[in-house]
């Protein structure tokens, strides 16, 4: 199938803006239209990801296909160069799939449990979506920044107001945290701009353009770390974690699916989308200490979550532990690293969404989260206990299930790096079945050690539409990798070529020129057009 | 017009007729009558703003020493909205807090002129005239509400340290003239490119003189003491008016004295400038953290915003100035757009910016909440609104003149005044209200305020290209 003539990336960030939209023109006296609303968002949220799921079907996958696909540009602020432009590769077109496939599952994993203002948080979860999609489509960085942006406000509100009682201190945290990362990338994205014109006479966020430019050492050095910086927040990786704890915990059900699902993706994609090629000689250079965080966190964070208390923590330090990986396959920057990478994002979003929102589901109905309430829930909810089982299979990386394609295309793309990282990355597979698989034993094998376990509900319908698909897909992309390998193929093999003609830095340029004083002025170095 | 030569004057003559009428109104007001002074006061400032329009590209100039550059006619542009707005926010809390309503229009009115005369004029006395004029007027404001104590305490502090901060930008024109023989800008210039007197002594005691002058205009640090006492003394609408459109007047007379005449000396001054611009940044966002009061938040908040002014004015290049004018647009409507919600949930007895006073705004009056959101999501620099394409315009400039450090430090307090903005945003939308009276409805005019400042605030995010232009042709004329 193929779509023509439309604008079909600007319609599926406008989709759920103008839903709403709509959704604030409704009026909602005292929650009179609470269902409403929540029908509304889910209805849109649907459309969606049938438009994505069409836009997944006229994708041309194979190698001879343009570099980024559905391009639209329009000129937006000329003086600056700076334009509309979205266009889409494979990486973009999964994480695109992840998003719209995610919003409704997390519209419906709140279905009762948000109660109150429930207009509003259609709207904040429709936002957030349209902001999503938008920063995986951008290829121009300002709109990319825009919408990177963007993402932190319904986000912010969401943990703000529908989160439980430490909410006010996690958004807070979570805002600060993550924009004092962006706005060091803000600068760099300011000076690249400002080195295009030095080179060119004209400025450009064009990232196709930004690609082409030699920016000298010095710079690069600084530039690189600031962006990384701002992803590595957003990964989290290790030691820059310490806000995603709080925020997941005290995020409700739908805000921790998307949180996890979703927008710790943001940074990874934008390691390799941005970071990596737009800076290769330092990210080449950083890339050992990269890994090296990176298997810290592994290991940290699978340790950390081995000893918590409460469910929600658990899974969140377990995000830390997942996301490593996929920084250390961005790391090793080969094809199978790469790859890896790419696939456990997608993994690590359908299963650790599903992860939240089963522990969203017990929270429900019990009020708690914590490890020790539980017990021997088999014999009470065993459908409820089968979906958790197939969800904590599919994290820990069970082969047949998506988390195991991912860590070991990262593992073998690590080793064939460097293989003392992958010797400590390995410890992170067994941590993360102990940790996950000494949870499932606490809560659900056993006798029934709380008397309030008693009668608990199993799965209702709403859930089951939560959940089930969350399953089917988490055996489907363990069964049939390909399917989802395969649009992003050609888009990792051109990441991994711009890379390979590329020499490392010598790290101690950057600080070196710091310690020289102010470098001279940036023209004389730069040469357009170097590179492919 | 009758004579070419007047062409300069008329935007602010329109204004100070506009500012007569209104004093005459009041004169024949009986008792008790209720005279639609405000709409003096619009036809004037729209004239003023016609005036603007038709003076553009003309490049005027009257009598040798006001001009009516691009420059000068887009700060004229961004005074009359700031004049527009006001009024309309004013409709409702005049009557509400007691304010004579003829006076109140004049100062307002007078104060304009005395703004628009300063980014007009091009010779140094001149500027000093025009800062006094508008100076008296928003003094005297500020102390409108004779049975408050706060607000008398307030005028006169804010009067005693302008007095004094005036004095001393009078004696920096005096050195000036020392040294040049002149006080009209471009011959002042000249002489100091002609004679290299950089290094002269008497003109860096000048050049520092002013600077004290136009910092404590602009409240920069560490001249800033006296506004958070004003703001919070002043009635709320004032407030917003001389943080917009004081603010926009002074730096676009600092803008327009230290880049012409001053520029040769721009190696000098930098430094020094620099310093300031880091200190006004850190003090007003960090200082700012710490306030329970709105308007005295707003305050700090309006003291950092004058440091991102100084950064475009330290960048000194053509994309600084013309940041410095997208700036000054944008934060006007913002700003005004804030304190105009403070003020229309006062009411006489209780001036309503405390914090908890927000507790639960969504509840009880949800689209004023939305709009206050967007005002201070503008104010702490997010997209898709106008601050955030101000600021990164700044910040552009910054970068792009090398001043690496100063953007980056410039940044990293915006980050910072986030906290205290969404500290409001937590108030409205997550905490639950106690129990205080819910404030008043609003009325429909001032709500069409409001919505203009917000559409306003949202199109300058989204499509800011066209301003970016225009802000770009307003350079192009002048130094």
């Amino acid at each position: 199938m193929m779509v023509t003539g439309v604008p079909i990336l600007t319609l599926l960030i406008a989709l759920p803006i103008v839903g709403s939209l709509l959704l604030l023109a409704l009026p909602n006296r005292d929650g009179a239209k609470d269902q409403t609303m929540r029908l509304g968002a889910l209805a849109i949220s649907l459309v969606t990801f049938l438009l994505s799921l069409v836009l997944w079907a006229s994708f041309d996958q194979s190698a001879a296909a343009p570099a980024f696909q559905f391009v639209e540009r329009h000129s937006w602020i000329p003086t600056f160069g700076i334009e509309y432009y979205l266009g889409l590769d494979g990486i973009s077109l999964m994480l695109v799939v992840l998003t719209t496939f995610l919003t409704p599952i997390a519209l419906l994993s709140g279905w009762e449990g948000i109660h109150e203002r429930v207009k509003e948080f259609s709207i904040f979860m429709l936002l957030l979506e349209a902001a999503l999609i938008g920063v995986f489509l951008s290829l121009d960085l300002f709109l990319f920044y825009v919408f990177w942006d963007v993402v932190l406000i319904p986000m912010y509100f969401l943990i703000g107001i529908w989160g439980y009682d430490q909410r006010l201190y996690a958004s807070i945290k979570f805002l600060l945290y993550t924009m004092a990362g962006s706005v060091l990338m803000l600068v760099a994205i300011i000076g690249t701009a400002w080195l295009h014109q030095q080179a060119t006479g004209q400025y450009s966020f064009d990232l196709l353009k930004l690609y082409e430019l030699r920016v000298p050492d010095h710079l690069q050095y600084w530039f690189f770390l600031a962006f990384a910086v701002a992803f590595a927040i957003k990964v989290p990786l290790f030691p820059f974690h310490t806000w995603l704890p709080d925020a997941h915990v005290q995020a409700p059900t739908p805000g921790s699916v998307i949180l996890a699902g979703v927008m710790l993706k943001m940074g990874a994609y934008g390691l390799l989308r941005f970071a990596f090629p737009m800076f290769p000689e330092a990210a080449l250079a950083f890339a050992p200490l990269l890994a090296t965080l990176s298997v810290i966190a592994i290991v940290y964070g699978a340790l950390v979550a081995m000893v918590q208390p409460d469910m929600k923590k658990l899974v969140a330090y377990s995000s830390v532990s997942h996301m490593g990986f996929v920084v250390l396959g961005i790391a090793a920057m080969n094809v199978q690293g790469l790859q890896g990478a790419s696939y456990q994002m997608l993994a690590h979003g359908v299963s650790t969404g599903g992860l939240f929102a089963l522990v969203g589901m017990l929270s429900d109905r019990r009020h708690t989260r914590l490890i020790s309430e539980f017990g021997g829930l088999k014999s009470v909810m065993p459908r409820l206990t089968a979906a958790f089982l197939i969800i904590t299979l599919a994290s820990v990386g069970l082969p047949g299930m998506n988390g195991f394609i991912g860590e070991f295309l990262i593992l073998l793309g690590a080793f064939r790096w460097e293989p003392r990282f992958v010797v400590v990355a390995g410890l992170g597979v067994i941590l993360s079945a102990v940790y996950m698989l000494w949870l499932f034993q606490r809560v659900y094998t056993g006798p029934i050690t709380n008397p309030e376990n008693r009668h608990l509900k199993d799965l209702s319908v709403r859930e089951w539409a939560v959940i089930g698909p969350l399953c089917a897909i988490s055996i489907l992309m363990g069964v049939v990798p390909n399917l989802f390998l395969a649009p992003m193929e050609p888009a990792v093999t051109r990441i991994v070529q711009r890379m390979e003609s590329r020499e490392p830095m010598r790290v101690d340029a950057g600080w070196r020129s710091w310690f020289a004083g102010a470098p001279a002025p940036a023209a004389a170095r730069v040469n357009a057009g170097e590179g492919q | 017009m009758f004579n070419s030569a007047f062409d300069a004057v008329v935007p602010m003559v329109c204004v100070a007729l506009a500012g007569l009428f209104a004093l005459l109104a009041e004169a024949f007001r009986a008792k008790g009558e209720r005279m639609p002074i405000g709409g003096l006061a619009v036809i004037g400032l729209l004239g003023a703003g016609v005036a603007s329009v038709l003076l553009w590209d003309r490049n005027a100039s009257s009598f040798g020493v006001v001009t009516a550059d691009n420059f000068s006619l887009f700060v004229n542009l961004v005074l009359v909205v700031v004049g527009l707005l006001t009024v309309l926010f004013s409709s409702q809390t005049l009557e509400r807090d007691g304010l004579p309503v003829g006076e109140y229009y004049a100062l307002v009115l007078f104060g304009l002129v005395g703004m628009m005369l300063m980014a007009q004029a091009t010779d140094l006395l001149l500027i000093f005239l025009a800062l006094e004029t508008m100076s008296i007027a928003v003094y005297v404001l500020t102390g409108l509400r004779r049975d408050q104590t706060n607000a008398t305490e307030a005028a006169f502090k804010y009067f005693l340290l302008g007095a004094f901060a005036s004095s001393f930008f009078l004696y920096g024109i005096a050195f000036i003239y020392g040294v040049t023989g002149t006080t009209h800008l471009e011959p002042a210039g000249a002489a100091i490119a002609a004679q290299s007197m950089a290094a002269n002594p008497m003109l860096l005691i000048a050049v520092g003189l002013l600077i004290v002058g136009f910092g404590f205009k602009i409240a920069a640090v560490p001249f800033h003491m006296w506004s958070p006492d004003a703001y919070e003394g002043a009635p709320t609408v004032v407030t917003g008016f001389m943080s917009t459109g004081v603010k926009a007047a002074a730096v676009a007379a600092f803008a327009r004295v230290f880049l012409s005449a001053l520029g040769p000396m721009v190696a000098d001054w930098t430094p020094v400038l620099w310093v300031i611009a880091v200190a006004t940044m850190v003090v007003g966002t960090v200082v700012g953290v710490s306030q329970t009061s709105l308007k005295r938040m707003l305050a700090y908040s309006s003291i950092a915003h004058a440091g991102y002014l100084l950064v475009a004015i330290i960048a000194a290049n053509d994309m600084g100035k013309a940041s410095l004018l997208f700036y000054l647009a944008s934060y006007a409507v913002t700003n005004l757009g804030a304190f105009g919600v403070i003020a229309l949930l006062g009411s006489r007895e209780h001036a309503n910016d405390d914090l908890r006073d927000y507790a639960g705004l969504a509840r009880s009056h949800p689209a004023l909440a939305l709009l206050m959101t967007v005002f201070l999501l503008s104010l702490g620099g997010f997209p898709p609104t106008a601050g955030f394409i101000a600021k990164w315009y700044t910040f552009s400039a910054a970068v792009s003149a090398g001043y690496y450090g100063l953007a980056i430090i410039g940044m990293l307090s915006s980050v910072v005044s986030v906290y205290f903005y969404l500290r409001i945003v937590v108030m409205m939308y997550m905490s639950e209200r106690d129990a205080r009276p819910v404030p008043p409805q609003i009325s429909g005019l001032a709500m069409a305020g409001l919505v203009a400042s917000v559409l306003a605030v949202l199109y300058l995010g989204v499509l800011p290209a066209q301003m970016i232009a225009w802000a770009e042709q307003s350079i192009s004329t002048i130094f």
